[in-house]
C-alpha cells in the first residue's frame, strides 16, 4: 500500500458523468508509487498551473533510437518514483482490434515494469504505457518482444526522426465503404520499413495514416506526411427501392441530399434518383446518409496525398495530391506506394533540413521541382487552381530545338 | 541467461488473430450499417450475418485495472473481443443481439457511459498536459473532463447536434492530435517569449540548432557572463516553444502567463465541402484549474448557438462559411481583435478580397 495522497484540487475531476482520468490514476496510485507520485505531482501543477516534466537526454533500448520519450520530474526529491517517467510506445495491432487474452497479457508486463497507466492510444495511434523507469526500459522490451508459444510478441513504436507507426482506420473489417484494406497495408508498411520506424535518420518524422474511403477516419489528410485515401473510379451502386425507403423513412431526399452534393450532380423525381457520376467527386455525403440505398463503385483504390502537420515549424498544412488514384491490391505488395515512399524519402533525406517536415521541405523547393525529382509528372488534379503570377522559371525544353 | 529473449524489428503482432469470428467470416463484405440507438450499431453483412457495436466513452488516459475489467465485461459478452477507435473510444463488439442490453448496463456500472455515434459529439482526442508533457500551456485531461461534464447530453444522444461534431484539444502548439481541422479546436498557448537559464544552456543545448529550430529568427547567439549563449528578440518570438523542445534551458513554461485559445470550424472528412484548418474565435482565456469554468462557458457557448442555427448535416464550418464570420462573432459574443487576423505565412490569403458583404 502507498501513502493515500491528498488531492482536493484533482478530486473535483472525479465529479461528473464523463469518465474520470482522475479515478483511473487513483485506481493504481494505492499500490504503486510510481503512479502514487504521479498524482501527487499532478496534484501540484493545478496548484502552481505548471508542469513538472522535464525533457531530454538520449533514452531508449539497445539498438533503437526511437519508441521511448525521455521524461523525468523536476521534483526529484519530492516525487522520487517518477524522477525518471518515460513514455513508453508499444506498436498497436492493425485498426486496434485486441482479444482480452492479448489484452490481459500487455495488463501484466506493464503492471510489472511500470506505473499501470496506458494511454489506449497515443495520437499516432500506438499503445502508450504511461511512465517507465530508465531501469525497467530495456527488461520491459525483452518481456514484450520475447518469442513465446500462446502469446504474440508486441514491439515499439516510432518517435523522433524516423517514420511513425503508421495507423489505419477499421476498414474492411467492418465497414461497407473501405475501398482498400487499411489493415493489410497498414500492416505491410509497417512491417517494410522496421529499419526506418526503429532508428532515426530522417531530418524529422514521417507518418503514414490509412483511411479507407473520404470520410477519413483517422484524419490521414491532417496528420499525416502520406495520407492514402480510399477511393472508387466507377459508379456508385444504388438500390432504388431502399432510396424509396429513406425517403418514407423521412429524407428528403432533394433537399438533403441532391441539394448538399456539391457538384450537384444528383435527380431525384420522387421515382429514381440519378447520378451523373462523370461528376461525383466522392465526397461520401449522399452515401453516408443512405448506407443501404448507395454505395461506392467497386473500381477501388487509393488517393495518395502528402505533407500535412502540425502547425511546428512553419504553419500547419493539409496533404495535397500527389497521386489521384492508385490500386492498392493487396497481391501487389503495394509496391507503387513503397517505390513512392522511398523516392521521396531520399529526395527529402538528403535536403532536408532538420526538423522539416515533407510538407514544408516541398513548399521551399517549390511542387514541380520535387515531382521532377521523384519522378512524378504534373497533373492539374495537384492544384487547386494553376499560378495566378507569371515569375515562371522556364527550361530549355519550352522551345522546339531545345535552345534559343 | 536472461529470463526473456528479446526480438528486435518484429513490428506489431499480425491484427488477423485478433479479429472475432464474424469479423473474419465477413471481412470486406459488409453491405451496410445501422445506427440503432446512442453508442450501438449494426453492421450487417452480405452473408446476412449481423456484427453489433456497443461504443463506451473513455478518457484516454485509462489503468490496467480498468482494461481488465473491459476484458471481463468482453469475455461475458462478446467472446473476448473489444476494440478502440482512432477517437479513443472504445467498441465491445457481438453477434447476441440479447446482450447488448445487459453489456450496456455492466459498462455504465463501471462508470464508462455509452454513446458518440452518428450526429452526435463524439470523444474529445486529446494530448498529455500536465499529466506527463513538458511544453504544456496547460492540463489537457482536465479541461477535456470539465468540458464532456457539460457537453454530456451531446455524447449520450439526450440532445441532438445538426451535424457530427469533432472537439479536439492540445496543450501546445505542437498539436499532438488533429486539433488544428476541428469543429471545435480548445489549444494551450504560451503567450511570452521563453526564459534563458544561461548557466545550464551552454552544457544542454548546440547553440547552431538551437539558433535554426527559430521559425522567425528571433534567437541569435550572444555572450552573457562570458558565456556562450543566446538571446532573444522578444517581439519576433510568436511562443511556438519549437526552441524549448529543442533546447530545455529556454523555458517557454510560465505559470501566469499561460492559457488556453479555442478555434472553429475545421474538418477532416471529404463530406460535402472539402476538408478545412479551424480558425480562431477566442485567442486567450486564462488557466483555471481544477475545472477552467471560463473555457467551459465558451465552449458551451459556440455548441448551443451552432445547434440551434445551423441547418441540418451542417457542419460548424459550413454553417460559419454560409453566414460569415462577422455574424458568427456577433452571435457568440465575441469581440474580434488584432488577435484574429493573420500575420505569419500566407496571411494575404486570408484577407477579404471582395466586397460582398452583408451590411
Amino acid at each position: 500500500m502507498t501513502e493515500k495522497r491528498n488531492t482536493p484540487l484533482l478530486d473535483e475531476l472525479e465529479k461528473g458523468p464523463w469518465p474520470s482520468f482522475v479515478k483511473e490514476i487513483k485506481k493504481e496510485a494505492g499500490h504503486n508509487l510510481m503512479t502514487n507520485d504521479v498524482l501527487g505531482i499532478l496534484e501540484r501543477s493545478y496548484e502552481e498551473h505548471l508542469s513538472h516534466w522535464k525533457h531530454g537526454g538520449i533514452v531508449g533500448v539497445m539498438g533503437y533510437g526511437g519508441g521511448v520519450i525521455g521524461r523525468y520530474c523536476d521534483l526529484p526529491d519530492e516525487f522520487p518514483h517518477v524522477q525518471s517517467f518515460h513514455t513508453y510506445r508499444v506498436n498497436q495491432p492493425s485498426a486496434w482490434f485486441y482479444t482480452t487474452k492479448v489484452l490481459r497479457h500487455l495488463c501484466d508486463i506493464w503492471e510489472k515494469y511500470g506505473s499501470g497507466l496506458t494511454n489506449m492510444h497515443g495520437s499516432t495511434g500506438d499503445i502508450v504505457f504511461l511512465g517507465s523507469s530508465t531501469e525497467a526500459l530495456e527488461p520491459c522490451f525483452a518481456e514484450l518482444s520475447s518469442k513465446k508459444d500462446d502469446m504474440p510478441s508486441f514491439d515499439l513504436g516510432g518517435s523522433g526522426s524516423n517514420m511513425r507507426t503508421p495507423s489505419c482506420c477499421v476498414g474492411p473489417a467492418r465497414c461497407e465503404w473501405a475501398c482498400y484494406d487499411t489493415l493489410d497495408a497498414c500492416y505491410n508498411i509497417t512491417q517494410t520499413f522496421q529499419d526506418e520506424l526503429h532508428r532515426p535518420f530522417f531530418p524529422y518524422k514521417y507518418k503514414f495514416k490509412f483511411a479507407g474511403c473520404p470520410n477519413d477516419c483517422v484524419a490521414s489528410i491532417a496528420r499525416s506526411d502520406c495520407s492514402v485515401i480510399g477511393v472508387w473510379k466507377d459508379d456508385i451502386r444504388i438500390n432504388q427501392e431502399q432510396v424509396k425507403e429513406c425517403e418514407k423513412a423521412g429524407t428528403d431526399i432533394k433537399a438533403e441530399i441532391c441539394d448538399l452534393c456539391p457538384t450537384r450532380c444528383m435527380e431525384w423525381d420522387g421515382e429514381t434518383l440519378e447520378i451523373d457520376n462523370s461528376n461525383c467527386v466522392k465526397c461520401m455525403h449522399c452515401i453516408n446518409m443512405m448506407p443501404k440505398a448507395l454505395k461506392p463503385g467497386t473500381e477501388r483504390g487509393a488517393t495518395i496525398l502528402i505533407g500535412a502537420k502540425a502547425p511546428i515549424v512553419g504553419g500547419a498544412l493539409l496533404s495535397s495530391v500527389f497521386v489521384p488514384f492508385l490500386e492498392m491490391d493487396p497481391e501487389s505488395d503495394y509496391e507503387d506506394l513503397k517505390e513512392l515512399t522511398e523516392a521521396i524519402w531520399d529526395l527529402w533525406g538528403e535536403h532536408g533540413k532538420a526538423r522539416e517536415r515533407t510538407g514544408e521541405f516541398i513548399q521551399r523547393v517549390g511542387l514541380s521541382n520535387f515531382l521532377e525529382e521523384i519522378g512524378l509528372d504534373p497533373v492539374p488534379e495537384m492544384v487547386m487552381y494553376p499560378r495566378t503570377n507569371p515569375y515562371i522559371f522556364f527550361d530549355d525544353e519550352i522551345f522546339e530545338d531545345g535552345a534559343e | 541467461m536472461p529470463e526473456f529473449e528479446r526480438q528486435t524489428d518484429i513490428g506489431p503482432p499480425h491484427y488477423g488473430q485478433f479479429l472475432p469470428e464474424v469479423i473474419k467470416k465477413n471481412y470486406g463484405k459488409w453491405d451496410y450499417h445501422e445506427i440503432l440507438k446512442p453508442g450501438v450499431m449494426v453492421h450487417v453483412a452480405e452473408s446476412g450475418d449481423k456484427l453489433f457495436t456497443v461504443r463506451a466513452a473513455s478518457p484516454r488516459l485509462l489503468a490496467i485495472t480498468s482494461i481488465r475489467k473491459f476484458c471481463d465485461i468482453a469475455d461475458k459478452y462478446c467472446d473476448g473481443h473489444l476494440r478502440w477507435t482512432s477517437r479513443n473510444n472504445i467498441e465491445f463488439l457481438l453477434t447476441d443481439e440479447s446482450k447488448i442490453e445487459p453489456l450496456i448496463k455492466e459498462i455504465e456500472d463501471y462508470g464508462f457511459p455509452i454513446g458518440g455515434l452518428g450526429a452526435e459529439l463524439s470523444n474529445i482526442v486529446h494530448t498529455q498536459g500536465w499529466v506527463h508533457c513538458h511544453s504544456s500551456a496547460s492540463d489537457a485531461s482536465g479541461v477535456v473532463k470539465a468540458v464532456m461534464d457539460e457537453l454530456f447530453p451531446y455524447f449520450s444522444g439526450e440532445k441532438h447536434l445538426p451535424a457530427k461534431m469533432r472537439i479536439a484539444y492540445a496543450c501546445c502548439l505542437n498539436m499532438c492530435g488533429a486539433v488544428h481541422c476541428s469543429d471545435i479546436a480548445i489549444l494551450g498557448v504560451h503567450t511570452r517569449a521563453p526564459v534563458i537559464n544561461h548557466e545550464d544552456l551552454p552544457k544542454m543545448c548546440e547553440i547552431p540548432t538551437l539558433v535554426a529550430s527559430c521559425p522567425t529568427g528571433a534567437i541569435r547567439p550572444a555572450t552573457v557572463d562570458g558565456k556562450q549563449t543566446v538571446e532573444i528578440v522578444e517581439e519576433q518570438c510568436m511562443y511556438c516553444g519549437n526552441c524549448y523542445t529543442v533546447c530545455p534551458a529556454c523555458t517557454i513554461n510560465n505559470a501566469k502567463t499561460d492559457g488556453i485559445s479555442i478555434w472553429v470550424g475545421g474538418k477532416v472528412s471529404n463530406s460535402r465541402v472539402a476538408p478545412m484548418f479551424s480558425k480562431l474565435a477566442i485567442p486567450f482565456i486564462p488557466n483555471n484549474p481544477p475545472r477552467w469554468p471560463e473555457v467551459v462557458k465558451a465552449v458551451k457557448n459556440i455548441v448551443e448557438t451552432y445547434a440551434s442555427n445551423a441547418r441540418k448535416h451542417e457542419r460548424m464550418g459550413e454553417w460559419i462559411e454560409r453566414i460569415g464570420w462577422p455574424k458568427f462573432f456577433e452571435l457568440i459574443g465575441q469581440p474580434f481583435t488584432k488577435y484574429h487576423i493573420d500575420d505569419f505565412k500566407h496571411a494575404g490569403e486570408t484577407f477579404r478580397r471582395t466586397a460582398q458583404l452583408r451590411h
